[in-house]
């Protein structure tokens, strides 16, 4: 060994260097890119290697082994990210691209009721069946959610019941959305025959999608009241009933409302539960009760199935309408959820 | 929260307080028959199908074509969902898990709400959506990835002896397709336990002059484990019951095959049903909702064993 003072820091790579290896990763594989007339993604691919081995390498020559082994890591999960989010982009600016091209007044004011070949169609009725059938779902779902969620913070408490059932809505999230389709198919037919199918079959299935988002959403909300705001109206002589209608619900009411919206978003764009109970329609059909209602994620997937290229294109259409939907829901929800935030403590 | 046993009341206030008791009363009632509700459905949902669904366990052996009984029809079936979901694991966890840890150790701290949400943008796409764009593009894309697999891993039950698909709609595709809906509910899971880690412990082992994946390795991942097992449980109940994605990508044949990046595979369970629910005979409305029944004690049982593992760990941290 030899003599001499123990280092007390280590030598360490300079701040710029990832960014300096990334941009020769990129040079460097750019060469054979550009004298083959690689795709994008070899490129892409072939840099992000050369970025794996060259930074942990200088890591190794200047840091030492478990340096290196850090930078190989970091280096790893940047690039995971950054695989990980291209589909979503990829997918969204597919989904405009080829969706724009589909939409007109036409196509949103029609149905395709005798609409052959070529002509002009339009996904009118699936606008109509999506919005009656998530109506209802939302009617039957956020009755039943909210006060299981009272239940569960006001009543509940800490007993076994609470717990249980705070337990199986956990699992309900759960259930694969056919599932909750051929179980309200399963309850029709049982009701009224095999061929029957109506719009009302659809909400049941949302609805067993719809209400553990609900009730989870909610009960968060609901905890977040300050007992002593509860306390403060118990002293004045409020019945629990009234404390809980009258100051406990309003107080929590943005974070509840944001969790609905949430929920409603969330099935806006099921398909299998539909398509299995509610079926498909080219005309308008505006009762829930009779008949089958087509819903815009089966009018994608109807015109999917043609295989034709008019087919595709309205499917386009279709998805970007959907897709549209669901983002305004969700940014929405989101600007309840901030508008109406609970007030910071002073 | 707090229970309430209203303190004893006598004398002059005892008559006023009575009606305000009934409207308590009331309220309580409703309240618990909603809860009751959800206990009511989840077994409804079990009854259901399997009243409807019986008849298609042992129906005449013409309902089971090409297939003459239950088994032998939901044999490929079963074969393929696993298969599929095995696939979109493997692709999904790794990528998760990154994802998650990226969110909550690497990415710089202002961004990293605005990253969080473009995963959970992820999770919003309607699965439609995802079956249309795997079909028509993910699956041309990744189809000169078929061939290379088959060149080269080709002795594989699962990449050969048959040729590849020459437009990659395949299982293989199909998986992917899945491991890309299911990455937003494992990074969810994942990154709140990441959150979760005590704060001191991170910074113990900083201090003991770890790196940054050293600390991750050992102050992040013995904590996590738990979290991470349920989120990949949970990405597993939902990569076993989607259905658009593979019913849109996969092209079908009755026939059970191993090779995930063949011509055709039979559907998955799930998938199966939603493309032959259009068949109206009743016995074979009643198979499909028997093969409903298996789908949903299987991803029922995952689902459990997913939430019970969680709240176990979640258990042991209060104490």
């Amino acid at each position: 060994m030899t003599t001499g003072p123990i280092p007390i820091s280590h030598p360490r790579l300079p701040a710029w260097a990832p960014a300096l290896v990334g941009a020769m990763a990129l040079a460097l594989a750019g060469l054979p890119a550009l004298l083959a007339g690689w795709s994008l993604t070899k490129w892409i691919a072939l840099s992000f290697l050369v970025f794996l081995v060259a930074l942990p390498l200088w890591s190794r020559v200047v840091e030492g082994r478990r340096a290196a082994l850090d930078r190989l890591v970091t280096a790893l999960i940047w690039i995971a990210f950054a695989i990980a989010v291209s589909p979503l982009i990829w997918l969204l600016w597919v989904v405009i691209k080829n969706g724009l091209p589909a939409i007109n007044i036409a196509f949103l004011t029609n149905s395709m009721l005798n609409v052959i070949g070529d002509e002009q169609g339009g996904l009118y009725h699936a606008l109509i069946g999506t919005l009656l059938i998530t109506l209802a779902a939302t009617i039957i779902s956020v009755p039943i959610g909210i006060l299981t969620a009272i239940y569960l913070v006001e009543y509940g408490a800490r007993s076994r019941a609470a717990r249980v059932i705070t337990f199986l809505v956990d699992v309900m999230t759960g259930i694969p959305s056919i599932v909750a389709g051929l179980f309200a198919l399963a309850l029709l037919v049982l009701l009224f025959g095999t061929a029957f199918r109506a719009g009302i079959g659809g909400s049941i299935a949302l609805s067993l999608l719809m209400i553990p988002t609900v009730v989870r959403s909610s009960e968060e909300m609901f905890r977040l009241v300050p007992d002593d705001l509860r306390e403060a109206s118990y002293a004045l002589g409020v019945p629990r009933w009234r404390t809980i209608l009258k100051v406990v619900l309003p107080t929590a009411l943005g974070g509840v409302v944001t969790g609905v919206v949430l929920a409603i978003s969330r099935v806006i764009g099921e398909t299998a539960p539909l398509l299995v109970v509610a079926g498909a329609t080219d005309g308008i059909n505006s009762n829930l009760f009779d008949g089958r209602m087509t819903t815009l994620p089966v009018f994608i997937f109807s015109q999917y199935a043609t295989s034709t290229p008019v087919g595709y294109e309205r499917a386009w259409g279709g998805a970007l309408v959907l897709i549209v939907l669901v983002m305004v829901l969700n940014l929405t929800a989101r600007i309840i959820g901030r508008v109406f935030a609970p007030a910071k403590e002073h | 929260m707090t229970a309430t046993a209203s303190p004893e009341r006598t004398g002059p206030h005892d008559t006023a307080s009575r009606p305000s008791r009934r409207g308590d009363r009331t309220f309580e009632g409703i309240v618990r028959v909603a809860a009751f509700t959800i206990l009511v459905s989840l077994v409804a949902v079990f009854i259901f199908l399997a009243i409807e669904g019986w008849v298609g366990l042992t129906a005449d052996p013409s309902t089971y074509e090409p297939f003459t009984s239950f088994i032998t029809y939901i044999t490929p079936l079963v074969v393929s969902t696993l298969l599929a979901s095995a696939i979109a694991l493997i692709v999904a966890v790794p990528f998760a898990i990154a994802v998650a840890l990226f969110i909550s150790h690497y990415a710089p701290r202002r961004l990293a709400a605005v990253l969080a949400y473009l995963v959970d943008l992820l999770a919003a796409v309607p699965s439609v959506v995802f079956g249309l764009w795997g079909g028509r593009y993910l699956a041309a894309y990744l189809q000169p990835l078929h061939v290379w697999l088959h060149a080269h891993f080709g002795f594989l039950p699962f990449f050969g002896p048959e040729p590849p698909s020459p437009n990659g709609r395949s299982l293989f595709t199909a998986g992917i397709v899945l491991a890309i809906m299911i990455l937003p509910i494992i990074t969810a899971i994942s990154r709140e336990v990441f959150a979760q880690t005590p704060r001191l412990h991170e910074e113990a082992a900083l201090a003991l002059g770890a790196t940054r994946w050293e600390m991750i390795r050992y102050a992040v991942f013995p904590y996590a484990r738990s979290g991470m097992v349920s989120g990949v449980m949970l990405g597993l109940g939902r990569a076993l019951g989607e259905t658009m994605a593979v019913a849109m990508v996969l092209a079908t044949t009755p026939n059970t095959t191993l090779n995930v990046i063949g011509v055709a595979s039979p559907p998955t369970i799930a998938a199966n049903i939603a493309l032959n629910y259009k068949e109206s005979t009743p016995e074979r409305q009643s198979l499909l909702i028997a093969t409903g029944l298996v789908l949903f004690v299987v991803t029922f049982l995952v689902n459990f064993a997913a939430r019970w593992i969680a709240g176990r760990s979640a258990r042991r941290m209060d104490r």
